[in-house]
């Protein structure tokens, strides 16, 4: 035995679990997160009376007799404008534009940062510059302008022209996310797989592709919630029959004809941003895991 | 693209004329190197010397300026990487995080579409010189720094090339390890024959490894001899105070008639290798040249600090109030303010021109 004193500290200090500040920040986050989670307690609860309940007031209070026929007839058989098959043809215009507007955004951005941080070319720096002041100039100047070019392009009021138009304006943000990112990696990984006789395109796909899931993560959630959630872009380069989700339901919300639904309206708000909160849910855990993937430094 | 044959087939890497410039900055100056097959190249020099810039030139990693190089008699100068008979291993080990070791060695094989039981046979050879038959599997995260460096320099070993490139392998690792890991680059090296050329700027790594050394500073090469010959006979005023530790010891005088004039002394230069003349010099003695008595008389320095190592130390001295270091493997403790009467190894000096910096 050493000799310890045991009056005064010794060996591990004490912590206790219940201290001030432990209340202080439990209860501050307790109070956000209702806060925040009332608005989607009173959609998820509205949703799921009937209109006569609703007439009742009390919004706070649980159905009394739970109804699945809001969502059904959000899905289904909602009015938005002309037509009356609710928001299921918005649904699948949503992913039909949001799919290939984040594969090519990412596709296209991140060959784009990984030529810009490994191959630097003549005028790359000029390049990123003009890249970037894209990000900083507000995209709603480049509407009509934008307009005029699908309409020279052909394709204005198409599901392609909305791709584009999101995939460019993907681009900016999405490139300096990857530069910075591959500028990251070791440079002497790059010059061992030159060394071992692979070139722009077999460096990209097969060393820098796989060493950048955990952006590619990023990237997915930012742009995919990015896109799903676009108004503007929807209503302004699309036709009626190929809005996105969105529009469609400002449409049902915004209807100024019959009786006002609310609890269709509620159910059709919470369908339409249930694809974002899947993403991050979902993409949320592989997020984590890839970060911890990318920290084993090889 | 020609491809013309040199006409010394013995030269197994040759830098001619070797210029590069980033914009304004010129980083190589005319770098020019015979290299001999089997011959282990040490590039030496501190950090913005231009050591790792030429081993990328000889890579073809770096497009140069100005001038040539060949490799087996080959002109590469405009070669891709993988063209030219080379494999290269990094300080950061370079390894491809998402493959396995066998994976990392078979890549470069693979892109060169070699078949499947060659490349097998290769990487069986390589692994059983490195000794990392037991990890082919794993992935190189879960492998120690000695551990990955042996894959690093296993994957230049598979590419079955004449002249390997080291840039600073060692550096990363921890000073024991580093010590092995030298001792077994030498042995592999004595194994293989093959030409290496090997960048550091760890003077024991370059004075151990190397059958020459090329010394470098701001892109020019100041010395390009056997590690002995730049120890004896230092070129320049750089090289003498860059190799050695503690460094060379420079004492400003003239030269007179034979002997070299310090303060009041008179140190007779009979013996030394050279031909000096009268004039203004500097005289270079290395501490582990340099001996003691206890006393006052001639030349003496008081000390001022002992640093014990074990098997010798070194006395930091003060002789008329400039610095001088001294290495001794006699275990005498000296307290402060010692004073020690000093003699010098002539025959092991180094005289300079103040002037040019240049050996007399």
């Amino acid at each position: 035995m050493a000799d310890i004193t045991f009056e005064g500290p010794y060996g591990r200090r004490p912590r206790s679990r219940i201290s001030a500040q432990n209340i202080v920040i439990y209860s501050v986050l307790t109070l956000v997160a209702i806060y925040y989670l009332i608005p989607l307690y009173v959609m998820v609860v509205t949703s799921l009376k009937g209109l006569p309940e609703i007439r009742m007031g009390n919004i706070f209070s649980p159905p009394i007799e739970a109804t699945f026929e809001p969502w059904a007839r959000a899905w289904s058989s909602a009015c938005t404008g002309l037509n009356c098959d609710g928001l299921q043809r918005g649904f699948w215009n949503s992913v039909r534009i949001t799919v290939p507007s984040v594969v090519f955004s990412i596709l296209i951005a991140s060959i784009n940062g990984y030529a810009l941080a490994n191959w630097r070319f003549k005028g790359s720096e000029v390049f990123f510059a003009v890249l970037m002041i894209g990000a900083f100039i507000p995209y709603q100047v480049m509407i009509y302008p934008m307009v005029i070019l699908l309409r020279e392009l052909g394709i204005y009021g198409t599901l392609t022209g909305l791709v584009l138009v999101h995939t460019i304006f993907g681009m900016p943000i999405l490139t300096l996310l990857f530069r910075n990112y591959f500028t990251t990696l070791p440079e002497e990984l790059f010059k061992a797989a030159r060394v071992d006789g692979t070139g722009f395109w077999g460096i990209y796909f097969r060393i820098m592709l796989p060493l950048s899931v955990p952006m590619l993560v990023v990237a997915v959630i930012l742009q995919a919630t990015n896109i799903w959630n676009d108004f503007l872009f929807g209503v302004v380069f699309t036709r009626p029959e190929y809005y996105p989700m969105t529009v469609q339901l400002n449409n049902i919300v915004n209807t100024t004809t019959g009786v006002r639904e609310y609890n269709v309206n509620m159910a059709a708000t919470i369908l339409t941003g249930l694809v974002p909160l899947l993403i991050y849910f979902v993409s949320g855990r592989l997020f984590v895991r890839g970060i911890a993937a990318g920290a084993v430094k090889g | 693209m020609m491809h013309q044959t040199v006409a010394a087939t013995e030269t197994s890497l040759a830098i001619r004329g070797l210029q590069l410039s980033f914009g304004a900055i010129q980083v190589l100056k005319d770098v020019n190197m015979e290299i001999g097959r089997g011959e282990f190249i040490v590039l030496l020099g501190g950090s913005g010397s231009g050591k790792s810039t030429i081993l990328n030139c000889i890579a073809g990693l770096l497009d140069i300026t100005d001038g040539q190089i060949f490799i087996n008699g080959r002109n590469v100068t405009w070669d891709e990487p993988k063209d030219r008979g080379i494999g290269m291993v990094f300080q950061s080990y370079a390894l491809y995080p998402q493959m396995s070791v066998r994976g990392n060695l078979a890549f470069g094989l693979k892109n060169a579409r070699l078949p499947k039981d060659e490349i097998a046979r290769r990487i069986d050879r390589a692994a059983r010189i490195l000794q990392i038959e037991e990890y082919l599997d794993r992935k190189p995260g879960a492998l120690s720094g000695g551990q990955r460096q042996r894959v690093a320099i296993g994957r230049a070993l598979v590419r079955d090339v004449d002249v390997f490139l080291f840039d600073e392998p060692l550096s990363n690792l921890d000073a024991k390890l580093r010590a092995e890991l030298r001792v077994e680059i030498k042995r592999l090296h004595e194994k293989l024959g093959n030409t290496m050329v090997y960048v550091t700027h760890d003077q024991i790594e370059a004075m151990t490894l190397a059958d020459r050394i090329a010394l470098l500073r701001h892109g020019v090469i100041q010395q390009f001899a056997s590690p002995d010959e730049i120890y004896r006979r230092p070129v320049n005023l750089y090289v003498a105070g860059f190799i050695g530790s503690p460094a060379m010891n420079f004492l400003k005088g003239r030269i007179e008639g034979g002997d070299f004039l310090f303060n009041a002394h008179r140190i007779p230069l009979a013996g030394y290798d050279g031909n000096p003349r009268d004039g203004e010099a500097i005289l270079g003695i290395r501490p582990e040249h340099t001996t003691c008595t206890l006393g006052n008389g001639g030349l003496s320095a008081a000390v001022e600090l002992q640093e014990n190592m074990g098997a010798e130390s070194v006395l930091h001295l003060s002789l008329e109030g400039q610095r001088f270091a001294l290495r001794t493997s006699d275990d005498t403790r000296h307290p402060e303010g010692t004073r020690l009467s000093l003699s010098f190894d002539i025959s092991r000096a180094s005289l300079f021109d103040p002037q040019s910096e240049l050996r007399l």
